[in-house]
């Protein structure tokens, strides 16, 4: 057989017929359900009387409405409550196994897929939500799909598509210290542009891949959306397999022997072609922060806001100046005084254990800036009791950061976690669009040691200038 | 789904790139359970002002009432999965968008809603976002796969011959899955159960992961 990359393989695997006309059914093996693209897939399902063809290829989770605080009380009267109790409803009719907002296993549901061991490498994964890609980190095809397509996959367990080009991006070096995964993925968004991959099934490969852990893989999977691409994902290695090994949902005994010896033959094969090929040199990379209202619009830190007057593209100048007026930023200002009024650490990029730890070791023994208002949102209650076991819960509260209960928050604003208007964020979440966190807030994108220096200082700050060069909090 | 066969209408102008599904459809909005009635959520900053005038957006202008179809620019409906941005442009009455290029998901999700995305690009976007801004109508025929400008002209656009079939016929694409589909789609599992029994959980492992007595729960 010709030489194949990760993504064609698992592709070929999950093939369960190709159409006349070329496209393909694929096989979904697991589906992750949340409360807000899911009502109208079972009403569907309901108005049609079709039946779930698989249950046990759905978990659920209400993740964007849930509030982060007051968890012990029932949720008030209004619209997110009747959402998590449509949610509770249908699962139970459709016999969906649902984890509850107060069980210790809550959580983002990027986040809790792959603690659970419900992703896996070579699975074909699926959900309402355009940061599934993130799953992709263990070597699975995860996609993200509209509401209708989730009624596709609750009721025949597949769906009508298209091979994806592929795109390999090579990592090579080694960051700097006080550089974090995050700056790689936004510096590359901030070349490639935020449809740069669109078409695109992406690999991150190279030399810089092997040293990351698989929260720094999921960091950089899930951002893949804001580059255009529906998938991103790494090639399994140990790395994977330790992460996985005992996991409630991950094979164990001889399966689990039978299950890594075959997760070793889905790494691209040497020689095979990608349609596309880009190179970053991550040693090269400063600390990011974004500028503007999309991820592209993103640069290093000890740099100035661009001056559109130097755009020659009429259409992107027209995209900067309108970004500029909306952030309340005038060309030429240099990021590090930029004042900031909130600070909001979470989120399926950057809600997981070692994204907690290195934003503590910033602030241990700080304290956030006068005027400034900071939370902490762990992205699953197992991240927060990890995180309240090595005492990192008590670090930020002695730096003045609320500590909250898992969910997506103020990366949505779909709960209470919102910017009020005009109001400017140090966010370590994905999307800086504007009203993202709120109407007419105004969001800067970066790592979370970033976001901690921001806090600490009141402005944006390279982190390097706060903790020194020595990697402490990289 | 409701079939497209041909249009005829004016075309709003939106000649800014990067138009994202939040500005599409506020995330705030996406605590509503249905899919009808979310057209008055539509480009909901970019169509009022904070004190609920009404801002002069194009789709707020008379000469555009009424438009089916929307001429907008570079990656249009990037970001956020939300169905509910296709279900809102086509309960206000969109049924065709015209742009350089597409937020991916976005554009899949107008196929199951009637709605039909069109990427045309370079010199000849220029030609049809002058003629939407003109006022005059355009017309859409899927069937001939063709733009006819107002004054005249008339190109060929391209669509997966799947997609465009789909949209004809107003296909119901599970059903036909379900019809057509449902052995290979058993057969697929028997073969994947023998082969990598690890990537199914019907043996109950989940079951007792989450038990109904919750023992995880404070």
């Amino acid at each position: 057989m010709a030489a194949r990359t990760l993504y064609e393989k698992v592709w070929d695997e999950h093939l369960v017929k190709t159409y006349d006309d070329g496209s393909s059914l694929l096989y979904i093996d697991r589906h992750l359900v949340q409360e807000v693209s899911s009502p109208q897939a079972f009403a569907g399902l309901d108005a049609e009387d079709r039946k779930l063809r698989r249950p046990a290829a759905h978990v659920a989770v209400a993740d964007h409405a849930v509030p982060t605080r007051m968890r012990h009380l029932p949720l008030p009267e209004g619209l997110a409550r009747a959402q998590v109790s449509r949610l509770e409803a249908n699962c139970e009719k459709h016999r969906i196994n649902y984890i509850g907002m107060r069980d210790d296993r809550h959580g983002i549901v990027h986040v809790i897929g792959p603690e659970l061991g419900f992703t896996l490498p070579g699975a074909t994964l699926v959900c309402g939500d355009s940061h599934t890609s993130t799953h992709g980190a263990f070597g699975a095809i995860a996609f993200g799909i509209g509401a209708s397509e989730c009624e596709c996959v609750f009721a025949t367990q597949a769906l009508r598509q298209r091979r994806q080009k592929t795109m390999r991006v090579a990592l090579s070096g080694t960051l700097r210290p006080g550089v974090a995964v995050k700056d790689i993925i936004l510096g590359l968004i901030a070349r490639i542009g935020t449809n740069g991959a669109v078409g695109h099934a992406v690999e991150y490969a190279g030399p810089g891949i092997a040293t990351l852990s698989m929260e720094a893989r999921m960091t950089l999977c899930n951002m893949s959306i804001e580059a255009g691409a529906r998938v991103g994902m790494v090639a399994p290695d140990d790395v994977t397999f330790a992460y996985l090994k005992g996991r409630p949902l991950a094979p164990a005994g001889a399966d689990w022997d039978r299950a890594v010896a075959h997760w070793k033959t889905l790494p691209t094969d040497g020689g095979a072609v990608f349609d596309r090929e880009v190179e970053l040199d991550i040693g090269a990379l400063s600390p990011q922060v974004s500028w503007g209202t999309n991820p592209g619009e993103t640069a290093a830190i000890d740099g100035q806001v661009p001056d559109p007057a130097l755009e020659a593209d009429p259409v992107k100048r027209a995209k900067m100046e309108r970004s500029l007026r909306y952030m309340g930023l005038a060309p030429g200002v240099a990021f590090k005084d930029i004042a900031i009024d909130r600070v909001f650490i979470g989120s399926c990029t950057n809600g997981r254990i070692e994204d907690l730890r290195s934003a503590a070791a910033v602030v241990a023994g700080r304290q956030i800036a006068a005027g400034v208002e900071g939370i902490v949102v762990p992205g699953s209650a197992t991240v927060r009791l990890t995180a309240e076991a090595e005492g990192l819960d008590r670090i930020f509260r002695a730096a003045g950061f609320e500590w909250r209960e898992s969910g997506c928050s103020m990366c949505v604003a779909m709960n209470d976690d919102r910017l009020s208007p005009g109001q400017r964020c140090a966010s370590t979440s994905n999307r800086n669009f504007e009203g993202r966190q709120g109407q007419g807030g105004r969001t800067h994108l970066m790592s979370p040691a970033m976001a901690a220096a921001a806090a600490v200082t009141g402005r944006l700050t390279d982190v390097r200038d706060i903790v020194g060069n020595n990697g402490a909090a990289a | 789904m409701e079939k497209f066969t041909r249009i005829t209408s004016v075309a709003a102008p939106l000649p800014e790139a990067d138009i994202d599904t939040d500005i599409i459809f506020p995330a705030r909005f996406l605590l509503l359970l249905d899919k009808a009635g979310l057209g008055k959520h539509l480009f909901f900053e970019r169509r009022y002002r904070p004190d609920g005038t009404r801002t002069d957006f194009a789709l707020n202008q008379p000469a555009f009432e009424g438009a089916k179809i929307l001429v907008a620019d570079a990656n249009f409906g990037s970001g956020s999965s939300r169905e509910q941005a296709v279900w809102a442009l086509a309960d206000f009455g969109i049924k065709c968008v015209i742009a350089p290029s597409f937020g991916e998901i976005f554009y899949n999700n107008c196929f199951k809603n009637g709605v039909l995305p069109i990427v045309v690009s370079g010199a000849r976007h220029d030609e049809v976002m002058a003629a939407a801004r003109s006022g005059g109508e355009l017309t859409i025929d899927l069937e001939a796969e063709t733009i006819r400008l107002p004054n005249g002209p008339e190109f060929g656009f391209e669509i997966d011959p799947y997609r465009r079939r789909a949209l004809l016929l107003g296909l119901d694409e599970i059903g036909s899955i379900l019809a057509d589909d449902a052995d290979d789609i058993a057969r697929f599992e028997a073969r994947q159960r023998v082969e990598s029994p690890w990537l199914q959980l019907d043996d109950g492992r989940l079951d007792r992961l989450f038990p109904q007595d919750e023992e995880h729960t404070r």
